[in-house]
């Protein structure tokens, strides 16, 4: 298979089809500029989220896991993802499963009671791994119609991309840089600030044990990132992107101020760039909205 | 019933293998994990103070405090542990221990019902079908909450595993038992 021709089974989860859809426009219709077709996954479920559902019930968890997995392995492609949470998830129970044959066996106990199985053939890609690795910098650059020249970028890893590193092999969890060469790649300049490496808040069920909590840790870094001066903040994960841009109608609610600084996913910052509308990228149909400076 | 820290073991030893839980042992209290926690400096959660409690088999205080669910599983201290405790997996795994014991809020029951019932901890409604639509997408994605069969092999899941059992799970209802009454603590 040449490059070129690469074809991904691309797991949604949750947020990413049922709430941000325009993460799903702007990932699939990139990728396809670039020769990369995505296939969906019949049946997928929720991944499960790892923070939650591993909480709760790791015997649950992992099963579920598998089973999307096992989805792929049939379509016999890998995997690419949009959400952390789903990255965490799927990579960590991939991991954990092919290094230990007897919870393997486990799991393909349950999952064979509806035909399955887990074999331990497809890989799991983060939708920012093939961006900056599988099309390349130089191939994106090519592609940039909109320089985003004169804009300040706030880049927000999330935290299950990083982290842990051993699973994860993106090497240092502190000093990055994929998503800052992702962002200058369209001529952004992405500014060091205080809380780049902090939590969004929302993950293991935070922000549903205490929702108001949960969204001063992101008030927090908001306010950083406006104190750097900073435009917008772009992140690979869609769940981030649900406590980003909507929480901060939730943090107008609580704290009664309403910041709308701009949170896009980073294929959709990509987009505007690229020459995509702010329609097609779903950036309409959200709370958060853009400026002039984006939109150029 | 054995100490807390036998049951971190046995309970995420099966998972994570018991060497990564033993790395509880090496703990010697430095205080790092708690100096770079994003919950610490918003919250209660005092991650070193958790770390000895488990040590020391305070079980029900663990099980009963409120910030044992405060931790995001961020791994910033999973991370920075100079001694290479697997803190984000043993805080995981506390956290199976107090749920199978019944210490599970009702809202994290719920996100369970969720899947349960559509697949998905977030599913999809008609709102966002014309979200989808606008964008040029499929009205519904095939996922589980599409497909009747697809689903049931998730909720199969659900059984085998008894995760239905430890929320108090109703088929016939399709929610959570007693939710009337607010449901146990």
């Amino acid at each position: 298979m040449t490059e070129e021709s690469k074809t991904y089974a691309y797991f949604l989860g949750c947020i990413t089809p049922n709430r941000y859809p325009g993460i799903e426009a702007a990932t699939k219709t990139i990728l396809k500029e670039f020769g990369i077709e995505t296939e969906e996954m019949m049946g997928a479920s929720c991944c499960p989220a790892p923070g939650v559902f591993g909480s709760f019930d790791m015997n649950t968890w992992l099963p579920v896991a598998a089973r999307n997995l096992a989805i792929a392995e049939e379509m016999d492609l890998e995997i690419v993802v949009t959400c952390n949470g789903c990255y965490g998830s799927l990579q960590e129970a991939d991991h954990l499963l092919r290094a230990n044959p007897k919870l393997k066996e486990k799991t393909n106990k349950i999952l064979g009671e509806f035909g399955r199985e887990f074999k331990g053939t497809t890989k799991v890609n983060h939708s920012l791994v093939v961006f900056h690795d599988v099309i390349g910098l130089d191939r994106l650059k090519e592609k940039i119609t909109n320089p985003m020249d004169g804009v300040n970028v706030a880049v927000h890893y999330g935290c299950h991309f990083l982290k842990p590193r051993e699973v994860r092999g993106h090497g240092s969890s502190e000093d990055t840089y994929i998503l800052e060469d992702l962002a200058q790649v369209t001529g952004a300049k992405t500014p060091e600030y205080k809380d780049k490496l902090m939590c969004c808040g929302a993950g293991g069920g935070n922000r549903t044990a205490d929702s108001v909590q949960s969204l001063e840790w992101m008030r927090q870094k908001l306010v950083s990132a406006i104190e750097a001066d900073c435009d917008c903040m772009i992140h690979p994960c869609a769940f981030c992107h649900l406590q980003l841009d909507r929480g901060q109608e939730e943090m107008e609610k609580a704290f009664g101020i309403f910041f709308n600084f701009p949170i896009l996913f980073f294929t959709q910052f990509l987009g505007l760039a690229m020459g995509l509308s702010v329609k097609e990228l779903g950036l309409d149909e959200q709370v958060t909205t853009m400026p002039d400076k984006l939109l150029k | 019933m054995g100490t807390l820290y036998e049951d971190i073991i046995d309970c995420g030893g099966a998972i994570f293998g018991n060497e990564h839980l033993e790395t509880l042992r090496e703990c010697v209290q430095c205080g790092k994990c708690t100096g770079g926690c994003p919950s610490g400096r918003n919250t209660a959660l005092r991650t070193r103070k958790l770390m000895q409690m488990a040590l020391v088999d305070m079980r029900e205080e663990v099980f009963n405090a409120p910030e044992l669910w405060f931790c995001s599983t961020c791994y910033t201290c999973y991370e920075r542990c100079p001694k290479g405790v697997k803190v984000t997996d043993v805080i995981r795994t506390i956290r199976n221990l107090a749920a199978k014991e019944g210490h599970m809020s009702v809202p994290h029951r719920m996100i369970g019902v969720y899947v349960m019932k559509t697949g998905h901890a977030v599913p999809i409604g008609p709102d966002q079908m014309k979200l989808r639509e606008a964008v040029g997408l499929e009205s519904q994605p095939p996922t589980a909450q599409k497909h009747k069969d697809q689903l049931e092999q998730v909720q199969a899941i659900f059984k085998a595993t008894g995760y239905d059992a430890m929320i108090d799970f109703d088929w016939a209802t399709m929610n959570l038992k007693g939710m009337d009454k607010g449901g146990k603590k």
